[in-house]
């Protein structure tokens, strides 16, 4: 109490002097000083944004009409790249890999991650070392967890392999066939990303407040009905962001898993479209066609993110019903 | 009201014996999807030991056991210096990157000034944009600039992103507002009213996005595939991904370095694990 007194008279005190300074010349108001406080705070920030974030997504919009050749020479070819884009038959198959690749990923990383948060939201003895294992292999680098699978998947010495002949079965090609790497590299992602959604989820399912759970089975309402009733409703939030951040980082990301663990193939078959354009680009150069790709690529995962955006309301609860 | 006791307590005796089996069965589960995550990751850390003729045997603990692969690793290839470049990139990245999104996530939390909420707007919007996406025109605006195949090249880029400063601001617009408006009044300027008492009150969120940021600048592999040339520039990530090129068969040297590319961030995060978990909670929450 006493300090917020001698807070008050200082601070009656310190305005008429403070009045006095200001009123008298050149020194900036305290209003004016706040901004220019304000101004260089953000100065490095923002300028930094500006030129290694915001200046490059139109920059590579502006690009795309741009025929790039060798160093630093441009030459306007207006729809050019795009025209060319829509002929592209190992676009398109790219294209076409990603949106397999994106409708497998996303709902099973959705799923499995909202079980293991269900899992192990339950008090169980042992609870704190599951967590840190399941959480574990977000913390090693794409290209680590590459080489670690190409180990294990390796067809004749792997252990995957050598665990299915045990067993009795007979061995798969597994980065072989192009179909069975692109599940390889939706299950790697699915072990590698598991753990990171299932601690947001965690947090959403934390956020739910415990009595309605308990109101819930004071009515008789069994585990499912619970979960019908109260989990999904409330955790629309974490779902959403949980739908808008696998979907974008499943169409963009991945790119260091592809490298090591496939490279794009067999025959193409792991050739997501931003491997196929990062190809174009620093393969081949054509960083003006690749930009079109790009571009192209964003548009796609804009009109899905409004889509998701819609079909969960934002994550909000009104939904007006 | 004598019968609806006595139902309530056969109710909560066949509740607690459903679920003392059905904690049985979760706990299995528990078990088994932990093993899962985890042993792919031993099943590399101790195969790293292992000689070139048992890398392959299909056993989890290796029968002889040999240092030899971390020594080829580190005298034939020169990882000590790609580790020197990942953990000298990393640290100037994430030193780099707190003081300016503090700074600019004080200023959009705390100070007055036109134009504010519309500028977080814009910050916040640059999020969308992620990072492979940009990677082109970043590669010929990094070419401009002359920053190409040099450290300055592989750090500057990688400092500014929304996210940090989102959460900060969120952090700060949750601190109480007496002490720094005490200090405005004893004649502090906003820099002081910073340094002084914003900084030190945030040190949680910061240590909590130091060890975020390390472990993403650590990890990445992109940016500087695509930025660098130079053999004395090459990062960790790189070094292990021609690497594992260079000596397709040659398991045990490959598993050793990838051993040695994973430890630092392993060990970061059974230290840190708790810094880590709340900063991802957080970042689903806001």
């Amino acid at each position: 109490m006493s300090s917020v007194a001698a807070q008050e008279q200082r601070r009656a005190t310190a305005a008429p002097a403070r009045a006095s300074a200001a009123s008298k010349g050149p020194r900036l108001s305290r209003k004016h000083r706040e901004w220019l406080a304000a101004g260089l705070f953000l100065a490095p920030d923002v300028l930094g944004l500006l030129v290694f974030v915001a200046i490059p997504m139109v920059l590579s919009i502006v690009l795309s009409f741009f025929q790039v050749s060798g160093f630093g020479s441009y030459e306007w070819i207006g729809l050019g790249n795009y025209r060319r884009m829509m002929d592209d038959p190992l676009f398109w198959d790219s294209m076409k890999i990603t949106g397999l690749y994106v409708v497998v990923l996303v709902p099973v990383l959705f799923c499995v991650s909202l079980a293991l948060g269900l899992l192990v939201k339950q008090k169980l003895p042992g609870m704190g070392i599951y967590r840190t294992a399941l959480f574990l292999p977000y913390v090693i680098s794409l290209v680590v967890v590459g080489v670690l699978w190409k180990f294990l998947l390796d067809e004749q010495t792997g252990a995957v392999n050598r665990a299915m002949r045990a067993a009795g079965f007979d061995g798969e090609s597994w980065l072989g066939s192009p179909s069975l790497a692109l599940g390889c590299v939706i299950a790697v992602m699915v072990w590698v990303m598991m753990g990171y959604y299932m601690i947001i989820f965690l947090a959403g399912l934390q956020e739910i407040p415990k009595e309605f759970y308990e109101a819930a089975k004071l009515d008789g309402a069994g585990p499912w009905t619970a979960f019908r009733t109260i989990t999904w409703p409330l955790l629309r939030p974490t779902s959403f962001f949980v739908l808008l951040m696998s979907t974008v980082a499943a169409i963009t990301g991945g790119l260091d898993l592809i490298f090591v663990l496939t490279n794009g193939g067999p025959a193409n078959g792991t050739s997501l479209a931003i491997f196929y354009i990062y190809q174009q680009a620093f393969g081949f150069g054509e960083y003006g066609y690749a930009s079109a790709m790009g571009s192209f690529l964003v548009l796609i995962m804009v009109l899905i993110s409004a889509v998701i955006f819609k079909f969960t309301r934002g994550g909000r609860f009104d939904d007006g019903e | 009201m004598a019968s609806d006791t006595l139902a309530t307590r056969a109710g909560a005796a066949a509740g607690r014996r459903r679920t003392l089996s059905s904690r049985a069965w979760l706990t299995i589960l528990a078990v088994v999807v932990s093993v899962i995550s985890v042993l792919p990751v031993l099943w590399m850390v101790t195969s790293s030991f292992k000689t070139r003729a048992t890398v392959t045997d299909g056993n989890l603990i290796p029968r002889e056991f040999t240092f030899d692969n971390f020594v080829y690793v580190f005298t034939e290839v020169p990882f000590g210096r790609y580790l020197w470049n990942s953990f000298l990139i990393s640290a100037v990245i994430t030193v780099a990157a707190l003081f300016f999104h503090s700074m600019a996530a004080y200023a959009l939390a705390r100070l007055r000034f036109p134009g504010r909420e519309k500028l977080f707007g814009a910050i916040f919007a640059t999020l969308l944009v992620t990072a492979p996406v940009v990677l082109i025109p970043l590669f010929l605006v990094a070419r401009e600039l002359n920053l190409l195949d040099s450290y300055a090249g592989l750090i500057i880029p990688a400092i500014f992103n929304a996210f940090g400063i989102f959460l900060l601001r969120q952090f700060y617009l949750g601190l109480p507002k007496e002490l720094e408006e005490a200090a405005v009044i004893d004649g502090c300027g906003h820099w002081r009213v910073y340094w002084n008492i914003v900084l030190p009150m945030s040190r949680p969120i910061l240590s909590a996005l130091a060890i975020f940021f390390f472990l993403a600048n650590w990890n990445a592999f992109v940016w500087p595939l695509v930025a660098t040339n130079d053999q004395d520039l090459t990062v960790v990530q790189l070094g292990i991904a021609s690497f594992q090129t260079q000596y397709t068969s040659n398991w045990n040297y490959i598993l050793a370095a990838a051993t040695v590319a994973a430890l630092p961030m392993l060990i970061l995060f059974f230290v840190f694990q708790r810094q880590i978990v709340e900063s991802v909670k957080t970042s689903g929450l806001k």
